[in-house]
């Protein structure tokens, strides 16, 4: 699984640090999300997942 | 479905949505009809125009996600829930969830870094504490409490007050004026005679920032400088009113939806950890921005075979989405604080998906767990049906909760 984010798109809402803090974390002045990970592990994929569909501004694409 | 539908429907209704609740906790009946019958209805708006209100959680999610849908009105040559023929005004100074693109954007980015996820955690022991204070209080009041008043609504008051800079002491002033723009049969004069008082309420305090900055949000904004005193104030009226009534009736009507499904309280008694849990299928069910949220269309297009035409205002409802059975596993009209999770629209979706969110889970989670944990005898001081519903409030809840134990 490889995750792409798009920081443009994203809106700072913090869904994706929620549901997989191991592979977002969000920026300290401006809320936008960091990749920390962008080929999580096996255990991490359904985490990641549910990060891409509760982004509400579709800035998470994971490719598989 | 690719072919267009003519537009050779019946005319549409004049009632714009559902509003009859059976189920204090559970949206319109009306709603599941419109889902399974016609997810994309025709409506007409109370100015005479003709638009069109969206029930399912999929349709939501894109109307409210699709930069084609504009949060700013102005595209709509007539205000649709005003008298016919009211023009749409611009959106007023620092009011950026009616703006959209840029502009929107700018001003939200403002802001995002104060309300990450690891800042609200790191806010976590400061509303617990908060929250423990009032519960004392509670505990040594006469009985019944109105639970409204003396817990629900001051949590979210303080801490957001706290974290805006805006001194606590002024709390009644605003809280008067944010009910005053929230109440649906307000006229347009009081609620922007609300409007402006707020404004220029939060205008001095931009100035005393200015003269003596402290560790605040606004403090913060003042110092960065990019946004103009008149955008600032109207900002810090947002975030106010905000972060007000809308945590404050969530944990009121939380409160009340949980004693009435003592099942689910005996299990998040027996197991502490399903709060989160619990706090997002409170959100998901109750889902308190009860009428749909408005978009206009800023250029033609075509929703699932409906052909719309810009200028034309949507609504898209959030609570009837997350109603919504083919979204949500199990039965979505039972509560079920274990049901695994899946996106709610409780806090909207798209660009616009509220700022606030995680705060707002921190102070649930504080203050719901904690209330059921000091008073696990808490009941309702009046039969459920006489617990006066917020029916006719932008945001559902109630009007006051009477509790004993
Ligand atoms: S969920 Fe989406 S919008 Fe929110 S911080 Fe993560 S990437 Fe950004």
């Amino acid at each position: 699984m490889k995750v792409i984010i798009d920081e443009d798109k994203c809106v700072g809402a913090g869904q994706c640090v929620l549901a997989a803090d191991q592979v977002f974390d969000q920026r300290e002045d401006d809320g936008i999300v960091v990749l920390l990970d962008a080929l999580p592990p096996e255990e991490q994929h359904s985490a990641v997942e549910d990060a891409a569909a509760r982004c509400p501004a579709l800035a998470i694409e994971v490719l598989k | 479905m690719t072919d267009t539908q003519p537009t050779t429907r019946p005319r549409p209704d004049t009632r714009t949505q559902p509003t009859q609740r059976t189920c204090p906790f559970s949206p319109p009946e009306g709603y599941r009809t419109l889902r399974e019958e016609a997810p994309i209805t025709p409506v007409t708006f109370p100015d005479g125009t003709d638009g069109w209100l969206v029930s399912r959680h999929a349709d939501v999610r894109t109307v409210l996600a699709d930069q084609r849908f504009g949060a700013n009105r102005r595209p709509a040559r007539t205000d649709a829930f005003a008298p016919t023929g009211t023009p749409v005004p611009p959106p007023p100074p620092g009011m950026f969830i009616m703006m959209d693109g840029p502009e929107h954007t700018r001003i939200r980015r403002l802001l995002t870094g104060q309300f990450t996820v690891r800042r609200m955690r790191q806010l976590a022991p400061a509303v617990e504490r908060i929250v423990a204070e009032h519960l004392d209080a509670m505990a040594s009041a006469e009985q019944p409490v109105d639970l409204l008043r003396d817990f629900a609504l001051p949590i979210p008051s303080l801490v957001i007050c706290e974290l805006l800079g805006v001194p606590y002491a002024d709390r009644a002033d605003f809280q008067r004026n944010s009910g005053n723009m929230l109440r649906l049969d307000a006229s347009q004069e009081q609620v922007q005679q609300a409007h402006l008082a707020m404004n220029q309420h939060i205008h001095e305090l931009v100035q005393a920032k200015r003269a003596h900055p402290t560790d605040d949000i606004l403090s913060g904004l003042v110092q960065d400088g990019r946004l103009s005193d008149e955008e600032m104030a109207g900002v810090g009226a947002l975030l106010l009113l905000a972060g007000h009534e809308t945590t404050a009736n969530m944990i009121a009507l939380g409160t009340m939806c949980l004693l009435h499904h003592p099942d689910q309280l005996a299990a998040l008694r027996a197991d502490a950890s399903l709060w989160d849990n619990a706090v997002e299928e409170l959100l998901r069910y109750l889902t308190i921005i009860q009428f749909g949220l408005r978009r206009v269309v800023r250029e033609d297009l075509e929703l699932d075979g409906h052909r719309i035409e810009a200028g034309t205002t949507v609504l898209a409802s959030l609570t009837s989405g997350n109603r919504d059975a083919d979204q949500f596993t199990g039965d979505p009209d039972q509560l079920d604080v274990q049901r695994p999770y899946s996106p709610h629209l409780a806090f909207g979706h798209g660009a616009h998906q509220c700022i606030g969110q995680q705060l707002a889970r921190v102070e649930m989670k504080a203050a719901l767990s904690a209330l059921f944990d000091r008073f696990p005898s808490l009941r309702l001081a009046v039969p459920a049906k006489e617990v006066p519903m917020r029916d006719d409030m932008l945001i559902y809840g109630v009007h006051a909760l009477p509790v004993t134990w």
